[in-house]
């Protein structure tokens, strides 16, 4: 439900940067959403067409980048596909992974016109 | 106006238009945009807005040596109830504020007033969780010279409240007998963000089939280091420590 939310910034993020640089509108943007984000691709694609109606951002195509999600073993340091906060080290059964890729929540860029 | 965010006393849709930004085009735009199609590389955090609030929320409190908790939970997991018996436990030792999010009412601000904490109540109305704003305006209620401790109830939901950076020294996460021991790994962002997890109303164990070692077991599956106190608010075992637990927070931050 926070997705709506996280719509909403997306589109005053890109808008603020679109109206800066004198576009007159956004042709496409990218998106970084982290698999361990909390944040649910489809259900920001869903929020963005109500979203952007009125903003320089209608009508734009809006391009998810999804980034999995790798965690670090603490007990053995080696690195494993992590989509979940929930796993064990695949290497030695340990439970403690620190994170270090998922998290991302970003915009990348915009085509602008 | 506040200075923090930029946004008026009643105007609360932010329209950003801080110093040295977004006003290059001093002209009235007389020159064409004829720049054509081209790709701006952003590369910004889309949180970004709500963690720099957080940060100068940090701050403020940092600055008043205030030690601040963000309790997350699911509905009905004890968390005002939780409160309601520390603040009268620790009346005279620890001067507390407590922040209360709801969608609606003012219910528990009304409980946590009858043990005589300021308080003040947000209503967030649609939205699913407090976030930094919220907070920074929120506090101005309060007089942060004469607090210790500011407690945030968070809008009881387990999911979207992970997500948002209030500005406070812990997430302490509330979890009830009565839900099942599996909700560490059925909502595991929220218990990754937590530092402190509160297993309540423990009275009711001889009841139930909630198996307490597979709940610990699950909470550190998502969050290692995480710590865990078991309470119960109605009967008060356990409560000793969590008290503890405040005190020891709340001297850290004075010194």
């Amino acid at each position: 439900m926070h997705e709506l939310g996280i719509t909403r910034s997306i589109v005053e993020i890109a808008e603020g940067h679109a109206r800066e640089q004198g576009a007159t509108r956004v042709l496409s943007l990218t998106v970084q959403i982290g698999a361990l984000s909390g944040v649910i691709p489809e259900a920001v694609e869903f929020a963005f067409e109500a979203c952007s109606q009125g903003t320089l951002l209608e009508g734009a195509r809006l391009i998810i980048d999804a980034v999995p999600g790798r965690g670090r073993c603490r007990a053995c340091g080696a690195e494993s596909a992590m989509d979940r906060f929930t796993y064990a080290c695949p290497h030695c059964d340990a439970l403690a992974l620190d994170t270090v890729q998922g998290e991302e929540l970003r915009i990348l860029e915009l085509e602008v016109d | 106006m506040c200075i923090d965010c930029g946004c008026g006393p009643t105007d609360h849709h932010h329209h950003h238009h801080e110093p040295g930004h977004a006003q290059d085009h001093g002209h009235d735009h007389g020159h064409s945009h004829d720049q054509g199609r081209r790709t701006l590389r952003i590369e910004e955090d889309i949180l970004a807005k709500n963690n720099r609030l957080a940060g100068n929320n940090r701050a403020r409190f940092g600055a008043k040596g205030l030690f601040v908790l963000n309790l997350v939970s699911s509905p009905g997991s004890g968390k005002t109830s939780i409160l309601e018996r520390t603040l009268r436990d620790l009346a005279g030792n620890i001067a507390f504020a407590v922040l209360e999010g709801d969608q609606q009412t003012d219910q528990d601000a009304a409980r946590i007033a009858a043990t005589g904490v300021p308080v003040h109540q947000i209503n967030t109305g649609a939205g699913c969780h407090l976030d930094a704003h919220m907070v920074g305006h929120g506090v101005e209620h309060f007089d942060l010279d004469a607090t210790d401790i500011l407690m945030i109830e968070n809008v009881g939901n387990l999911v979207c409240p992970a997500a948002f950076d209030l500005g406070e020294d812990h997430k302490v996460a509330v979890l009830s007998v009565t839900e099942g021991e599996d909700k560490p790994i059925k909502y595991p962002n929220m218990f990754h963000a937590a530092d402190l997890l509160l297993i309540n109303k423990i009275d009711l164990l001889p009841y139930l089939d909630f198996d307490l070692e597979k709940c610990k077991a699950y909470a550190r599956q998502v969050k290692p280091d995480i710590q865990i106190l078991e309470v119960s608010c109605k009967s008060g075992e356990g409560m000793e420590k969590w008290y503890a637990w405040l005190a020891q927070g709340a001297n850290r931050k004075k010194t």
